[in-house]
């Protein structure tokens, strides 16, 4: 590649300020940015969890006024399951992929030690997934179905007495991984006195634990009051209801009573409109935003560290990520050969000591039969051996045989002789 | 501050226009009585009066001023109206109730809307009131003028035609002046790509605009290869991205990417040089390129309307792939820019000077024949090029490098070093996933092996074996057949031998004399018959 001469001076130069002399036109460029992201559609991810029968599914349904299908959920699961459904919401021109992330059996278990792993691991395998597409070769970002948990509401069970202690273990592990914002739930159970010292024993409670819950941003000036003000607010104790109720002459969410009715969306019965203006209506973006730039970040961050890259090497200068990938792989190949090797020289050792083996043992089997083979051939001598004894008795017998019976012929008449002298 | 509540309500004013909503109110942005409401409705100029209830659904192309003073005042009248009505049917008067029953008429008039609205597609839920996430495009819209906005545009064309004129008149400041000179009065001895950076404001915008020209383009007798810096730059640029982008620790990252290249043509009317194919050719994968055609007042219609034809042809055959202005959903708009989009090739003229015309002061050329204006449609195509570039397709023309350039830079990138040298078909995983399948791969690869080795092994062995074992079998069975002769014959043996015992001893019996009897009496006549053996003989003969 040739050597580009870039006019470093000029580059570095400080940036001009020019003041126009008429209206050029591009003040329209946030409309071409927003209606193109209007046009492609909006994406935000909740994640709820809370103890069975806080009134997750309720709530859901009375912040985004529709009822999405869910079925109460037993008491008895064994461990902690998620469940996410994505529903596609329109609004004037607005739309928006909603996924809820409800947690099915949260704080049923007897031993609640792995109650949020499961929920840990749900949003890390978000990430996961989201890393994963990043480091593609081939890429399509823009198209990609962004399932990264966006915020977490956490429901806080109406004891009036504070946060339980799985409450705050689990928002301590969640607090760098996602936007927490604390819910008091069913808080039609709790009065208005009650309300305020159960609020500020739960922030101090989340404050002398270090539990950074999600602060609304005051940085911008439109939303920074409002912001402020709400932050005062937190956690938010809300109700929900599915449920209609004629008052005056329109119908709302209520929650009937015997002694009265609560209004969902009446600011001085519950926060519920407060929950809804914070989440939806004015910092859904920040939120989402939020998930992207810091939590995102910091998880790519401490992926990429543990499968050993760096930015900076050994000697302190910068190195890139094609350096380290490359070295990676070659790494890498250079084990799988190994590996292969290592195999082979096994089985070639292997073969050697059977092969050894075998001759051994086919050594031995000569062996025995050659002695055998020779004990075999000593008895056939001591055979021939008798055998020729034999043979040589039977000849002796034989002569001695034929010898007697001469000299019994001979002695026979010797004796007759004799006989016949005594006789005379 | 005002003015960016001016902006605020522009922007909410831009949706609300697109609704089909009766009597002007309208569910984008409802009033929600107890919480602060966005600025929209404080910030309403107090002028608004309630005037005719038109403009609620003017024609949303570019909301003129006067159609958002319209479409406020009728909003306010809407919201007189509803109150009034309000005050007119409360029993309890109560400002509670007033602000209640605002709602219910809101309420009310969502209901139907949602009614109205009932042609959804069968996967969009329907919500039953009011939610509020119709306002996430405000908050886009806040954050993205807080971020300010940046854009790098590249001219390239040789040297006096025109560029940095045409860039000033473009953005009506003095980029290129007596100070910063143009890239005309720049050239060195070799071809430079120089980058000049501007800030401009406008209406609270901030954009950071990074100019790249390339002073000698074209300048030397022998041209070839002037179009390689360029090309360095431009992919350097890319690399820094992607290299900003793969750091583990990555900051905001910054866009120093080029995205859009203004090429300009000189107005020869006869088509393009062989000098601009070329470049063009090797740069439309790289970058958006829009073709300009400067000085065009040197063309008369005809002329230009030829030229244009002559070189949409030439491009066509050459397979390059100039931008495309993309078309919008929205029916209106798109018929505007279909009108602007059929000048491409922009025939341009810019000015430095601003002259007075019928009283009115506009830039233009003069000369004396007349005044060629530079912001006249009917002259030439400046005020389409500007309204395409900058008005409508900016934020696109950042997106298709963000999209399709860089990505396609990228994967080249990864690519080549992914595989082993060879240009292979791209695997669509990313490379550590990849890392890890071959790993995987590999493992079941020699899992195989092992398993095939293994089979091998056994066999061989069984093999050797079983030879061993018939070896040892055929020899054993020779042992035996060896042994059983031999114990055959002595069995015979044994058997003679009881015979000839049987004999002898019959025969002793009989005879009643042994052979051991025999033997001595042999051995004692042998030893007699050695002192006279003769006569012994003799005298046993002379017996008989």
């Amino acid at each position: 590649m040739a050597a580009v001469e870039v006019d470093r001076a000029r580059v570095e130069a400080s940036i001009r300020n020019l003041k126009l002399s008429g209206h050029v036109g591009f003040d329209s460029l946030p409309d071409q940015l927003v209606n193109k992201s209007v046009q492609n559609g909006f994406v935000f991810n909740i994640l709820c969890i809370g103890e069975t029968g806080l009134g997750k599914s309720t709530l859901m349904d009375s912040l985004f006024n529709t009822s999405f299908e869910s079925t109460p959920s037993p008491h008895n699961l064994p461990t902690v399951k998620l469940k996410a459904h994505t529903y596609e919401l329109q609004e004037s021109n607005v739309r928006l992929k909603l996924t809820i992330c409800d947690t099915v059996g949260y704080g049923d278990q007897i031993n609640k030690e792995d109650s949020f792993k499961a929920v840990v691991d749900y949003i890390d395998a978000q990430f996961e997934a989201y890393l994963q597409e990043e480091l593609k070769i081939k890429r399509s970002l823009s198209a990609y179905h962004d399932s990264r948990t966006h915020v977490c509401l956490y429901f806080i069970c109406p004891t009036g007495h504070g946060l339980k202690s799985i409450d705050l273990v689990c928002m301590k592990k969640l607090d760098t991984k996602v936007n927490i914002i604390p819910i008091i739930a069913k808080a039609d159970t709790i009065s208005k006195t009650e309300l305020q010292k159960f609020k500020s024993k739960i922030n101090s409670e989340l404050a002398s634990n270090g539990v950074h819950v999600y602060q609304f941003p005051t940085d911008d000036e439109s939303v920074a009051e409002v912001n402020t003000s709400m932050n005062a607010h937190v956690p938010f104790a809300v109700v929900g209801s599915t449920d209609f109720v004629r008052v005056g002459n329109k119908m709302m969410r209520s929650r009937q009573y015997p002694w009265g009715t609560v209004q969902v969306e009446n600011e001085s019965h519950c926060d519920f409109v407060k929950l809804r203006e914070m989440l939806i209506r004015t910092n859904m973006e920040d939120m989402r935003e939020k998930t992207h730039n810091r939590h995102y970040e910091l998880y790519r961050k401490k992926r990429l560290e543990q499968m050993g890259f760096t930015d900076v090497d050994s000697d302190n200068k910068p190195v890139s990520f094609q350096q380290t990938f490359e070295a990676k792989r070659s790494n890498h190949l250079q084990e799988l050969q190994q590996k292969e090797d290592e195999m082979r020289q096994m089985f070639v050792v292997k073969v050697k000591e059977k092969e050894a083996e075998l001759k051994e043992a086919e050594k031995d089997l000569h062996n025995k039969f050659d002695k055998l083979k020779k004990e075999h051939g000593e008895e056939k001598r001591r055979l021939e051996d008798s055998r020729k004894k034999l043979e040589d008795e039977i000849i002796e017998f034989n002569r001695r045989k034929q010898q007697f019976q001469q000299q019994h012929m001979s002695s026979s008449h010797h004796t007759l002789t004799l006989g016949k002298s005594k006789k005379k | 501050m005002a003015q960016l509540e001016q902006l605020q309500s522009k922007r909410e004013l831009f949706f609300k226009n697109e609704l089909p909503s009766a009597g002007g109110v309208v569910g984008a942005t409802p009033q929600s009585p107890a919480v602060g409401t966005t600025a929209a409705s404080t910030a309403l100029p107090a002028s608004a009066v309630g005037g005719g209830v038109s403009g609620a659904t003017s024609a949303p192309a570019a909301p003129t001023p006067s159609a958002i003073k319209e479409a406020l005042a009728a909003k306010r009248a809407a919201s007189e109206r509803a109150a009034a009505a309000a005050a007119a049917h409360a029993a309890a008067a109560a400002a509670a109730a007033n602000a209640a029953e605002n709602n219910a008429e809101d309420n009310k008039e969502r209901y139907s809307k949602v009614e109205r609205d009932k042609v959804p597609e069968r996967r969009t839920k329907e919500l039953d009131g009011y939610v509020g996430f119709a306002n996430l495009p405000n908050q886009v819209y806040r954050k993205a003028v807080k971020r300010g906005f940046d854009f790098t545009l590249m001219v390239v064309g040789e040297s006096g035609l025109g560029k940095s004129t045409l860039i000033n008149s473009m953005f009506l400041a003095d980029i290129y002046s007596n100070e910063y000179p143009g890239p005309s009065q720049r050239i060195k001895k070799t071809l430079q790509v120089e980058t000049s950076k501007v800030l401009l404001k406008e209406n609270g915008v901030n954009l950071t605009l990074t100019v790249v020209d390339t002073p000698g383009f074209g300048y030397a007798v022998d041209n070839s290869n002037c179009w390689q810096p360029i090309i360095d730059f431009v992919e350097t640029k890319y690399e820094e991205f992607l290299n900003a982008e793969s750091r583990v620790n990555r900051k905001t990252v910054l866009d120093n990417r080029v995205h859009c290249c203004l090429y300009f043509i000189g107005p020869s009317g006869h088509g393009l040089k062989p000098l601009d194919i070329e470049f063009m050719q090797r740069l439309h994968d790289k970058v958006n390129i829009i073709p300009v055609i400067a000085k065009s007042d040197t063309l008369t219609p005809d002329e230009c309307a030829h030229f244009k034809k002559q070189i949409l042809n030439e491009i066509s055959q050459h397979k390059i792939k100039i931008y495309e202005f993309p078309d919008t959903e929205d029916e209106e708009e798109s018929k505007v820019n279909k009108v602007l989009k059929d000048r491409v090739p922009f025939a341009v003229v810019g000015s430095n000077t601003v002259i007075e015309v019928d009283g009115k002061k506009v830039r233009g050329r003069k000369y004396p024949w007349g005044i060629a204006e530079v912001e006249n449609l009917e002259h030439c195509d400046f005020i389409a090029l500007r309204n395409m570039l900058i008005r409508t397709h900016l934020q696109d023309l950042k997106d298709v490098t963000n999209n399709v350039h860089y990505e396609n830079y990228r994967c080249r990138k990864l690519a080549g070093l992914g595989t082993d040298g060879k240009p292979t078909r791209i695997s669509n995983k990313n490379p550590l996933a990849q890392m890890e399948e071959e790993k995987r791969d590999h493992e079941t690869k020699m899992k195989k092996m092992e398993t095939e080795m293994e089979q091998v092994f056994e066999m061989k062995v069984r093999e050797k074996k079983q030879k061993l074992k018939d070896s040892e079998t055929d020899l054993q069975r020779r042992h035996e057949q060896m042994r059983r002769a031999l114990e055959q014959q002595i069995k015979d043996l044994e058997d003679k031998r009881n015979e000839f015992e049987k004999e002898k001893q019959m025969w002793e019996q009989s005879n009643g004399v042994t052979l051991e009897d025999l033997r001595r009496r042999s051995l004692e006549a042998n030893s007699k018959e050695t002192v006279d053996g003769k006569e012994k003989n003799k005298k046993k003969k002379g017996l008989f």
